[in-house]
């Protein structure tokens, strides 16, 4: 079943004062604290004698360490502790686990693999202390050549990076295929139409407003750890550091207070975390470590980094055969990539996009370079912003061979509704979609055919105006236990939910908001299932001690898992709610009926009892139904089936001046469907930061190297993120194909629009240039790249 | 957080007080006044200054005034000041130009026309500003007070003839009649520095240009007027093939570097592209064709 309707106008919403009981536009709960400052972050954390740490970092890509001299910054009157990797090394700590089953270095015993690689750290009274003691530290380094260019990366010559690997002889980390490769290429000799790019995805930053940090606290006697910490994950955070540390996992606490953003960057375990808590327990007293900025853009997670050699089959009636591709993947010093164990591309796999393809193949080469590890961040699904940045890419570069209009060739090639649930020829099974009432949507709100009839004018006066496309299919809510871990730690997620005599309730998530708006969409989907009103519902998260288990926000898994989680949480409570309320009315429990807050007696509607009726009664002191406790709570761990598959439509209009290749975003319309929608309010402000991220890596991002290493976007003066001024008024609508298998029919929508809408902006430049003859152009666009490719000179960014 | 080095602070009472302090700490004292370039490079430990010396109080330097032959500007007016004053907007209407794209309302309510030509940051924008208006600047120190030209000024990146010892207080701008000017730039994003701007100012006499200058910032080090533009400019009658001329003129005349703004080549381009743009606005301001 698919529903359309348009966006809402202001007026009605604004009209609109009735809060809902469960779905539909409500403000975020979270709001008022957050928006008058009254917020609790990680540096807002003061404890009794806490210290501060701050981290010496390695002023080069690659080098080995001759000497550290540490005895200035000893003798620093306010410092308390200088520990380097060698003080690690003694306590087995100088290495840890990466969620990919890697290993880092905490602190660097051998050798630098990274400019701005850990090397020490200093704990002191006050941050100014530490910080000013780092320039005490004198650290002898033997230069060595560094491995920067990812193409070179598996030149027999070229320098190995990971020599503390046993055996290690080259900078290869894995290969990895999808797909058929014999019958792919079978569709490609036979194909009467090939194109083939290379299709470049710099590397990129999430850059959340916050900061990395931590604050941990080792009590000396019980030996509990509690730490405060920027964490997306906080349960996995724990076993990790019980895995590694060595400390029992009941006596670690971690609380994820208030985050400012994470998109990714704050699933990983960072050195400065471990350097924390190691610092704490050698000194006793509680330490916190807050990266600056600098730090979080050199060091921590960054994102994408793929060089992307694709091609396309098709008829010359623009019949879409086959898609395949060949890939390189930068993963920096370390492989740091957060995904799934079986999942080391992430869910790449489904580059086969929204159309029906007869075959499809992909193999990727990943390397080691002298670059910060990460890979998987900024709002990327695991990895799906590559994989559909390269088909939606190659599919614009088949039309423009073809002459023929993008928007025509999606339509004549998206999966039809009755295909559904659709297995793609890499084995995704996209669980429900209406992809063409979606774009025929997009095309409408655009005036698809106006737009293309004005660019037709200006075209003839030397005016450059671009119209841009995308249809996109995400997968997300990672994952199916069959098939998906995280270090070996299973993706469901537990909920736990009491309602309180009062009936008032406390819903308690392994998930954590960083902005995502979680305090009101669970209270929602609880509202939506048992009637109490959501400003009645406290949802608890990020706090290991107060939430059951599951793996935390990221890839858009929150509404798909924890969402399903608490609804069907909700309905265990509400089953038993049932039979409390058959002995009240005195009737069976199958002669009930529940309306949204209150179960009738079927055929007599005066004999009712509300929710929170029940909820007394299950604590009061009257009987109850024979066999039946008292109280009114449950827990359950859910366990998705299959991931969800959200979908949408992208138009991207841009005028370019031909003068000065600066490119202007005049309108952007996103048509999403995340199937049933929970707060829709959220949902657009999720799929804005989404379009206006887009924009940034579409125009203006890019992670950037010297050749020697060194990291060019170090503040954000030189790594810019789009503003008010260059993001347009944003045109959403949406539709709604519910998902079969999930309880209530939601999708994910947290990363949707960073997926989609990098290629409409490029596809929408690129076609601004079309009488240039331009067929393709790598991100990010800014004006002097645009420049450079109008005269024919366009170089690939990496 | 990024958290500066130790050092100590005192905030001058008066141009004499200010003046007597520097020369009395030497080189490793600065003056802060608007610390939109100090305070970032001091937070990221580009710059160590042992002193700092407050100048935010100094109310005698916040002006801009007129009279008969010139306007003058004190050194600490604000960046926002400069976007609002209708008086400079009537005669130089190049400052409201550039000053909307300078930076970010932020930033514009604390920066200062002293403390921006004191950077010479070779990005910075009212140094091609004033050396397009053919500016010049006033320097004071115990011994009394100098005037250089804007070309004297720049000495070269981060570098101007302001000593150790020496106080910028006043640029002066002369009025002349039938005068235009215009101010054109290119960034990446709203906020961010020129990938390359131009700056031009010309007075007319009757149909042709008595005089004219363009400045041009992030094409080399120095941000000066182009002496081989005024050259070209001075007698010709306004046209699309002059603005075309001297726009290349300016773009063989500096010298841009490939960086993460933007190729050479490109800035060269744009060199002569928004010299076109900002000399063609310019004569029609003075001609009275555009506001
Ligand atoms: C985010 C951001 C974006 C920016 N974008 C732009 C832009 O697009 N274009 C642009 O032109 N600028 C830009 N700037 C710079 C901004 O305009 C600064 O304010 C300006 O360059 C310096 O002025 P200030 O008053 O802040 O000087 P300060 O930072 O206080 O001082 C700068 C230097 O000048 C010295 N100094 C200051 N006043 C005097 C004086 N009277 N006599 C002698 N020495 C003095 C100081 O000692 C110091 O060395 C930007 C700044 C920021 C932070």
């Amino acid at each position: 079943m698919t529903t359309t309707e348009p966006a809402p106008n202001p007026a009605e919403e604004a009209a609109e004062e009735e809060r809902p009981i469960g779905f539909g536009r409500l403000l975020r709960k979270e709001d008022p604290r957050l928006i008058r400052g009254m917020g609790n972050f990680v540096d807002d954390i003061q404890l009794k004698g806490m210290l501060h740490l701050a981290i010496l970092r390695s002023p080069m890509a690659h080098a080995r360490i001759v000497s550290i001299d540490v005895s200035a910054a000893q003798a620093h009157p306010k410092v308390v502790a200088v520990i380097t990797g060698a003080d690690l090394a003694e306590q087995g700590l100088a290495w840890m686990p990466t969620l990919s089953n890697d290993t880092q270095a905490v602190l660097a015993t051998d050798k630098v693999r990274f400019q701005h690689q850990e090397v020490a750290f200093v704990v002191a009274e006050d941050r100014y202390s530490a910080r000013d003691a780092l320039e005490l530290i004198d650290v002898e380094y033997e230069l060595l050549s560094p491995v920067i260019n990812v193409r070179k990366a598996l030149d027999p010559d070229a320098p190995i990076i990971r020599d503390d690997l046993e055996g290690k002889t080259d900078n290869h980390i894995f290969d990895w295929e999808t797909g058929d490769e014999a019958a792919t290429e079978a569709v490609f000799l036979n194909a009467e139409v090939v194109v083939s790019e290379e299709i470049i995805y710099p590397r990129v930053h999430p850059a959340p407003m916050e900061t990395c940090g931590c604050v941990a606290d080792v009590e000396r006697v019980s030996g509990q750890l509690t730490l405060w910490c920027t964490s997306q994950a906080p349960h996995a955070h724990r076993t990790v550091y019980a895995l590694v540390a060595g400390l029992p996992e009941h006596k670690i606490r971690v609380i994820a207070p208030d985050i400012g953003g994470g998109f990714g960057n704050k699933v990983p375990i960072y050195p400065g975390y471990v350097c924390a808590i190691v610092a704490s327990l050698v000194i006793g007293k509680p330490v916190k470590w807050m990266e600056d900025r600098t730090e979080n853009l050199v060091s921590t997670g960054f994102a994408r980094d793929y060089v992307m050699k694709a091609q396309i089959a098709a008829t010359k009636e623009g019949k879409i055969l086959a898609v395949r591709s060949e890939v390189l993947a930068d993963h920096g010093a370390f492989n740091g990539v957060a995904a799934p164990v079986k999942y080391p591309a992430g869910f790449f796999g489904v580059f086969t996009g929204s159309y029906d393809l007869q075959a499809a193949h992909a193999k990727m080469t990943a390397v080691y370079t002298n670059k910060a590890p990460g890979g998987v961040a900024y709002a990327c699904s695991f990895r799906i912003t590559e994989a559909v940045y390269m088909v939606e890419r190659i599919v614009d570069c088949l039309a423009h061979e073809l002459k023929m209009d993008p928007a025509e060739l999606r339509l004549k090639n998206l999966i039809k509704p009755e295909q559904f649930p659709y297995t793609t020829k890499t084995g995704w099974v996209y669980d429900s979609g209406n992809y063409e009432p979606a774009m025929r949507m997009a095309m409408d709100m655009a005036g698809y055919e106006e737009l293309r009839r004005e660019q037709a004018e200006k075209r003839e006066r030397g005016e450059l105006m671009g119209i841009g496309v995308s249809f996109f299919t995400e997968a997300v809510g990672a994952g199916p236990r069959k098939d998906m871990d995280i270090l070996g730690l299973g993706m469901a997620d537990g909920c736990e939910l009491r309602i309180h005599p009062t009936g008032k309730a406390v819903v308690r998530l392994s998930v954590k908001t960083q902005g995502q708006g979680h305090e009101t969409t669970f209270a929602q989907i609880v509202a939506e299932e048992i009637g109490i009103p959501p400003e009645d519902i406290e949802v608890v998260q990020g706090d290991t001690d107060n939430t059951p288990f599951g793996l935390g926000t990221y890839g858009s898994r929150s509404t798909p898992v924890s969402g399903a989680a608490a609804a069907l949480v909700t309905r265990k409570v509400r089953d038993k709610a049932q039979i409390i309320a058959s002995g009240m009315l005195e009737v069976s429990v199958a002669d009930l009926e529940w309306t949204k807050g209150s179960f009738a007696v079927k055929g007599d509607p005066s004999k009712s009892v509300t929710i929170q009726d029940i909820a007394m009664r299950a604590h009061g002191a009257g009987d109850l139904p024979e066999g039946l406790e008292g109280g009114l709570e449950a827990q359950i761990c859910y366990n998705p089936e299959n991931l969800t598959y959200p979908f949408g439509a992208y138009i991207c209009v841009v005028d370019i001046d031909p003068g000065t290749a600066v490119v202007t975003v005049r309108r952007f319309i996103a048509v999403d469907d995340c199937g049933t929608q929970i707060n829709p309010m959220i949902i657009e402000g999720q799929v804005h930061g989404g379009l206006a991220d887009g924009i940034g890596m579409a125009m203006m991002q890019m992670i950037a190297f010297d050749e020697d290493g060194n990291c060019l976007a170090g503040s954000l003066m030189d790594y810019l993120i789009p503003t008010a001024l260059e993001t347009p008024d944003w045109e959403t609508g949406h539709t709604v194909t519910p998902s079969p298998h999930h309880p209530f029919g939601a999708k994910g929508i947290g990363e949707s629009a960073t997926v989609g809408s990098p290629p409409a902006v490029v596809n929408a430049i690129v076609d601004a240039l079309k009488p240039y003859g331009i067929r393709h152009a790598d991100m990010p666009l800014t004006p002097s790249r645009v420049w450079e490719t109008m005269q024919g000179n366009h170089t690939p960014p990496i | 957080m990024q958290v500066p080095a130790p050092f100590e602070y005192e905030r001058a009472t008066s141009v004499e007080h200010a003046i007597a302090l520097r020369e009395r700490l030497g080189e490793e004292a600065r003056f802060v006044a608007g610390g939109h370039s100090l305070l970032p490079m001091m937070k990221l430990r580009l710059a160590n200054p042992e002193y700092l010396i407050d100048i935010n109080d100094l109310s005698e330097l916040f002006y801009i005034s007129e009279d008969a032959n010139e306007v003058r500007i004190g050194a600490m007016t604000r960046h926002r000041d400069l976007l609002d004053s209708e008086l400079l907007a009537q005669h130089f209407p190049i400052f409201r130009d550039a000053e909307k794209v300078i930076a970010d309302p932020v930033v514009r309510n604390r920066g200062t026309l002293g403390g921006s030509l004191c950077q010479a940051d070779p990005s910075e924008d009212l140094s091609a500003v004033c050396a397009a208006l053919d500016a010049a600047c006033v320097i004071k120190s115990t011994s009394g007070e100098r005037v250089v030209s804007m070309a004297d000024f720049h000495v070269g990146p981060y570098e101007t003839a302001v000593g150790d010892a020496e106080m910028l207080t006043e640029i002066r701008i002369p009025l002349r009649p039938n005068s235009g000017s215009a101010y054109e730039k290119v960034e990446r994003r709203a906020g961010d520095w020129a990938i390359v701007s131009s700056g031009a100012a010309v007075w007319m006499d009757g149909d042709v240009i008595a005089n004219g200058r363009v400045g041009l910032a992030a094409v080399g080090p120095n941000t000066t007027s182009i002496e081989t533009v005024s050259a070209a400019l001075s007698g010709a009658a306004p046209s699309e093939e002059l603005y075309q001329t001297v726009g290349d003129i300016a773009a063989a005349n500096c010298s841009p570097q490939t960086d993460q703004r933007g190729t050479a080549a490109y800035k060269r381009h744009l060199a002569m592209e928004l010299t076109r743009r900002s000399l063609r606005r310019a004569v029609a301001r003075a001609t009275g064709q555009e506001a």
